[in-house]
């Protein structure tokens, strides 16, 4: 199973991530286009600070998610074959208990869609995009056997 | 496509990028996929690090930010950011200007001896044109008085209107300027303006801001006018001239010289100082000494000595990796200090020559004035002295060349046009736009970028304009790109020109007797001297009874990537060119700053710009500014005369 990796001391807090995560999900995947695009394109990741350290914050896909055991449409669930919590946004009816309940933070509402927004992990791309647009690689995607 | 391929149409460069890649040598296009992705807030335009508060950024995507610590929104981030760019270009065009101006003055206190006034009779003409009588004097007192004129740009304190900027345009032009309260009065006053204005905590407005940078762009456009004047009356109004361009001028045989940057102070004295040197050279076990030229100093020794064009900016590292050089001498702007890197590869000696433009590890000759041939020949013997240590297996030079036919000044352009209407030469440009000969006149300038496939958008769009009849004019790297393609052979109209197009170079060509025939693109010089396009644009508009808002000439850089492209295309915008730019600036951050530059700038000005990457989307954009331009003219002219027979 492949998971994403923060290096902590690494993270400069540029917010390249947030914009290539928006990016990577936007129809033009252009940022000359994408931002011109309505509804704007949303980003799944959002960087954080505490003190003096950047944290690029972002879904864990956590392997006994609250979000998951919160839900009451049936939306959000493990997606075992790549390891990841996903939402079906055809499920979703926009109740925000995962919001609620997710410890940091990570779900959020799609204003424009009444859905819950979360990282998808990019599962279209060879790497997650916030991992590809991270200029010092403080972002790294392993797997997880390799690193623990 | 191939990896190589993709980043280049140049055959000469593609030959070395694939040398390079076997060589394992580095180049620009290496570095910039280093650089992906790209910053996308300071892509955007909206990065403020203007105080010491920030960075400040403005979420591109609505949900972060959305104003700066001081409150300052998208629009006046990205104006500000702007127009610093437009004064960044400013400085530079002016500053050469300056220079330029102060040799002049230095050589007439006779400190300068190794320079003459070259061009008298330019001297006396620009005296005319910003209305000193020059009746009885000396060449020495005109050329003093318009040289202290020209300072005077720089220096005045009064609110009088730049001398550069009223003597070359319409007078409907210079009216619109005041009206707008965008009429500089001191070239340095305005760029002061434009760093003072978008520093913290002074001006937030958006439109008010742009004001200000157009005000220091039309000081841009009296720095690169009056630094074309004084260059041409030092060293000679460029007359038609042949060479060749492309790599393949770097000769094994010869000691090569590159001449690289902008200002050709001293290049012009180390072409001559190369050519009595030769001796030395053959000592050496050379067959001789051959300069070339990268940029704008190729393009200004090439306009006025036939100096060979080696390649242009963005190339610029791969004529080192000819292994052939042996000396690069670099004056200022567009100079890469990965060039220094580089010649420690190889044999080749870097060698700055301006105080304020050093790259450490380089060699570094003081260039002065007062011994300028000392200095040339410091220079020519280090060159002599490399091509000794020249490692003959390293040599692999591309064999691609093209003729150039160059060194279109207006005068000289005036001349040909006067094989066809000698009592009035602009009307033979007029007369071919009134009957539809021509659809209009584009201007090619600007630089190379890794950002675009090199030399593509240049080409491309020069083909589909010269098919659809359009007259071709060119400055800077554009021109580079297309002198290195073979568009400024006489060969080329045959190959691209449209019915019209071809039918008008034709005629012309044989009524003047230009030798071989006339090229499918004008080389008109230097990015300074974009200033030669406006002239005949503003003779155009005189000619029309019009302002060049209202005729059919257009401007384009494909690949535009210094500060100083931001500033002509700035002052193009506002002295009436619809300008394309094929690589986008930092302005789409703020929809309200786009919406100026590309729409509403046409309300004001009559000039805007076209921000489209796609070459032949390009072309076709301003082939339909051309055609608006003309079904306007005819049509306001048919009211017109339909109006009259009604009365």
């Amino acid at each position: 199973m492949k998971e994403v990796f923060v290096r902590l001391a690494r993270c400069v807090g540029c917010r390249q991530c947030e914009i290539s995560c928006a990016l990577v999900h936007s129809e033009s995947r252009d940022i000359h286009q994408a931002v011109w695009e309505r509804p704007l394109p949303r980003q799944r990741v959002r960087v954080t600070r505490e003190g003096s350290e950047y944290y690029p914050l972002r879904c864990f896909h956590c392997e006994d998610a609250p979000c998951i055991g919160a839900c009451i449409s049936g939306a959000m669930h493990l997606d075992e074959d790549v390891g990841t919590v996903a939402c079906d946004t055809a499920r979703c009816v926009g109740c925000w208990m995962c919001v609620m309940v997710c410890p940091y933070g990570s779900v959020r509402i799609h204003e424009g869609q009444k859905v819950a927004l979360k990282c998808d992990r990019c599962p279209d791309e060879d790497e997650p995009a916030c991992v590809r647009g991270c200029p010092t690689r403080a972002l790294l995607v392993k797997e997880r056997a390799l690193v623990v | 496509m191939g990896r190589l391929e993709g980043r280049t149409v140049d055959p000469a460069a593609l030959e070395m990028l694939k040398h390079a890649d076997e060589q394992g040598l580095e180049t620009a296009w290496d570095r910039c996929r280093a650089q992906e992705p790209l910053c996308g807030f300071g892509n955007l335009g909206v990065c403020c690090r203007i105080c010491l508060q920030g960075p400040c950024r403005i979420d591109p995507f609505g949900e972060g930010a959305t104003r700066g610590i001081c409150g300052a929104q998208d629009y006046s981030i990205v104006a500000r950011n702007l127009i610093r760019s437009i004064a960044g270009g400013t400085a530079a065009h002016s500053d050469h200007g300056r220079h330029v101006a102060l040799t002049l003055l230095a050589h007439l206190d006779g400190h300068a001896p190794d320079y003459r006034i070259a061009d008298p009779a330019k001297a006396e003409a620009v005296a005319r044109r910003i209305g000193l009588d020059p009746a009885g004097k000396t060449p020495q007192e005109i050329t003093r008085e318009v040289t202290l004129a020209a300072l005077r740009d720089f220096s005045r304190l009064e609110e009088e209107p730049c001398t550069w900027v009223t003597s070359t345009v319409t007078p409907g032009m210079t009216e619109k300027f005041e009206e707008c309260a965008i009429m500089p009065s001191n070239i340095n006053g305005a760029i002061a303006e434009v760093m003072h204005r978008s520093t913290m905590g002074v001006d937030a407005d958006p439109i008010n801001l742009i004001f200000g940078g157009l005000k220091s762009a039309l000081a841009d456009y009296a720095g690169c006018h009056l630094s074309t004047d004084l260059t041409d009356i030092l060293f000679g109004t460029p007359r038609p001239v042949r060479s060749y361009a492309n790599l393949g001028v770097i000769d094994p045989e010869k000691v090569n010289i590159t001449v690289h940057g902008h200002i050709p102070l001293l290049s012009e004295i180390v072409v001559d100082v190369a050519r009595e040197m030769e001796d030395e050279a053959r000592a050496a076990g050379a067959a001789g000494i051959n300069v070339v030229g990268i940029c704008c100093t190729a393009n200004e020794v090439l306009m006025r000595k036939g100096i060979p064009l080696a390649t242009n900016f963005i190339a610029q590292e791969l004529a080192i990796m000819t292994g052939a050089v042996d000396a690069i001498i670099v004056d200022l702007q567009c100079i890469m200090p990965a060039l220094k890197t580089l010649c420690e590869c190889f044999h080749t000696r870097l060698i700055t020559t301006i105080p304020f433009s050093k790259i450490p590890g380089a060699y570094h000759v003081d260039f002065r004035e007062e011994r300028a041939k000392e200095s040339a020949r410091r220079i020519v013997k280090l060159a002599i002295e490399a091509y000794r240590e020249r490692d003959p297996a390293k040599v692999h030079v591309p064999q691609v060349k093209n003729e150039v036919v160059a060194g279109f000044s207006l005068e000289t352009m005036l001349e040909i046009f006067a094989s066809v209407n000698q009592e009035k030469p602009i009307r033979a440009l007029v007369d071919a736009i009134e009957e539809g000969e021509i659809r209009g006149i584009a201007l090619f300038a600007g630089c190379t970028n890794t950002k675009a496939r090199h030399d593509e958008g240049h080409l491309t769009i020069a083909r589909e304009l010269a098919k659809n009849d359009v007259f071709i004019v060119a400055t800077g790297c554009a021109a580079g790109a297309l002198a290195k393609a073979g568009y400024m052979r006489p060969g080329a109209v045959k190959e691209f020109a449209g019915p019209g197009l071809s039918r008008f170079l034709e005629r012309l060509g044989r009524a003047s007797g230009f030798d071989g025939g006339l090229p499918l693109a004008f080389h008109m010089g230097s990015c300074v001297d974009n200033s030669r396009a406006v002239d005949l644009a503003v003779l155009i508009a005189k000619e029309m009874g019009s302002d060049v808002a209202d005729i059919p000439f257009v401007a384009t850089a494909p690949e535009a990537m210094h500060e100083k492209a931001v500033s002509i295309g700035a002052w193009a915008v506002t002295l009436g060119f619809p300008t394309h730019v094929g690589v986008i600036p930092p302005v789409y951050g703020s929809s309200l700053v786009t919406e100026v530059v590309t729409k509403i700038a046409e309300d004001v000005f009559g000039g805007y710009f076209i921000l489209e990457t796609d070459p032949l989307k390009a072309a076709q954009k301003l082939i339909e500014a051309l055609n608006y331009r003309n079904w306007r003219r005819k049509y306001s002219r048919a009211s017109l005369d339909e109006a009259m027979v009604a009365e």
